[in-house]
């Protein structure tokens, strides 16, 4: 590092991968001791979907919640604003 | 009592081997009886870093099919009397590891009342990596300040809790370190590089140790001489404090700073 890149600001890498780490980690972790079969049964819906709708794939979210005694698979799709977009 | 430690890290080429052989060799260096064993069946390397490559006559699937004992396939580490290595077989059966071959060597392991016996595991998390971590204590989650590296070692962390027999008897699980490589304090300083608290805090895990990017650790590989064994070396330094830190040891972190450079030299570059 020389003089002048003293006065060089750089963007800070570091942070952007933290954050991007924080928010993968916390999905693939909420992910964990569900079933196996959650991944196959979120990209076979995805497909059935899109027939119909043309939905972003990171629009679809799964979850698994264990209360005491049952279990609550949710599943929820965030539509376009237009349809067939 | 053995205790069974796994270095792991799900990510190939972040140093696990270097660490399998550097903690191996400190402990050893403290007195304990320490075996370390090769799990990357086809991939053998573990006896390069450990300078032993020439003296494997038989290796960890012999010891399992029966061809030897497991007394003849253990090297004893020319350096170290109370270290000894198990060298991977260079097979490319990937059937050669079962969980009951592997259990019946670490039987004998710890009825030779060894201390300490060092699983060196393949990357990824195929049959060679789950067999590394399954009977393990402990494990050393070898991590890179880098995204793959920590997102890997995440996957990595769910199988330790999950698919192991710790985790599955109900014995308290395995207990797991951080322990980062490669690590450059210049870059960490200038919010180029992830630090030891960014990592700490996405994983959760508490550290063992942080070895700073070092030339030393590439000299070591390429001299068959664990790096921990250069006592002018900082790597050396912080695989010493990761090793007293295994042992029970409260040590602060050290190496997370840049080394002060002159006025000249931060003027100038280098």
């Amino acid at each position: 590092m020389g003089l002048l890149a003293l006065f060089r600001s750089k963007p800070n890498s570091a942070s952007i991968a933290k954050e991007r780490l924080r928010i993968i980690v916390a999905q693939e972790r909420g992910g964990r001791g569900g079933p196996d079969y959650l991944p196959l049964l979120r990209r076979e819906l995805l497909q059935v979907i899109h027939k119909y709708v043309n939905v972003d794939p990171e629009a679809v979210q799964i979850n698994l919640e264990r209360e005491a005694g049952h279990e609550v698979l949710e599943f929820s799709v965030a539509l376009p604003e237009k349809p067939g977009e | 009592m053995t205790e069974i430690i796994v270095v792991t890290s799900g990510k190939g080429g972040v140093g696990k081997t270097t660490t399998s052989a550097s903690m191996a060799c400190g402990l050893a260096r403290r007195g304990k009886r320490v075996a370390v064993i090769d799990f990357d069946i086809g991939l053998r390397n573990l006896d390069l870093i450990m300078g032993c490559e020439r003296r494997v006559v038989y290796d960890f699937v012999n010891v399992i099919n029966g061809d030897c004992t497991l007394k003849q396939a253990l090297i004893k580490d020319k350096r170290l009397e109370t270290l000894h290595v198990l060298a991977a077989s260079q097979t490319r059966d990937k059937d050669a590891l079962t969980e009951e071959g592997v259990r019946r060597v670490l039987d004998e392991l710890i009825a030779e009342a060894f201390d300490y016996v060092i699983c060196d595991s393949p990357a990824g998390i195929e049959k060679g990596a789950h067999l590394a971590m399954y009977f393990a204590d402990r494990a050393v989650v070898v991590v890179n300040p880098e995204v793959s590296s920590v997102r890997d070692s995440d996957r990595i962390l769910g199988l330790l809790a999950s698919k192991t027999q710790r985790s599955s008897n109900g014995n308290g699980g395995v207990k797991e370190h951080l322990l980062l490589t490669r690590y450059n304090p210049r870059r960490v300083a200038s919010g180029e590089m992830m630090s030891v608290g960014d990592v700490k805090e996405i994983l959760g895990l508490d550290v063992i140790g942080v070895i700073p990017e070092s030339p030393d650790v590439l000299a070591a590989s390429n001299a068959g001489v664990p790096v921990i064994l250069n006592e002018e070396s900082d790597a050396a330094a912080a695989y010493g404090d990761a090793v007293s830190r295994l042992l029970g040891e409260e040590l602060p972190l050290r190496f997370l700073e840049e080394p002060k450079r002159g006025f000249f030299a931060r003027l100038f570059g280098g």
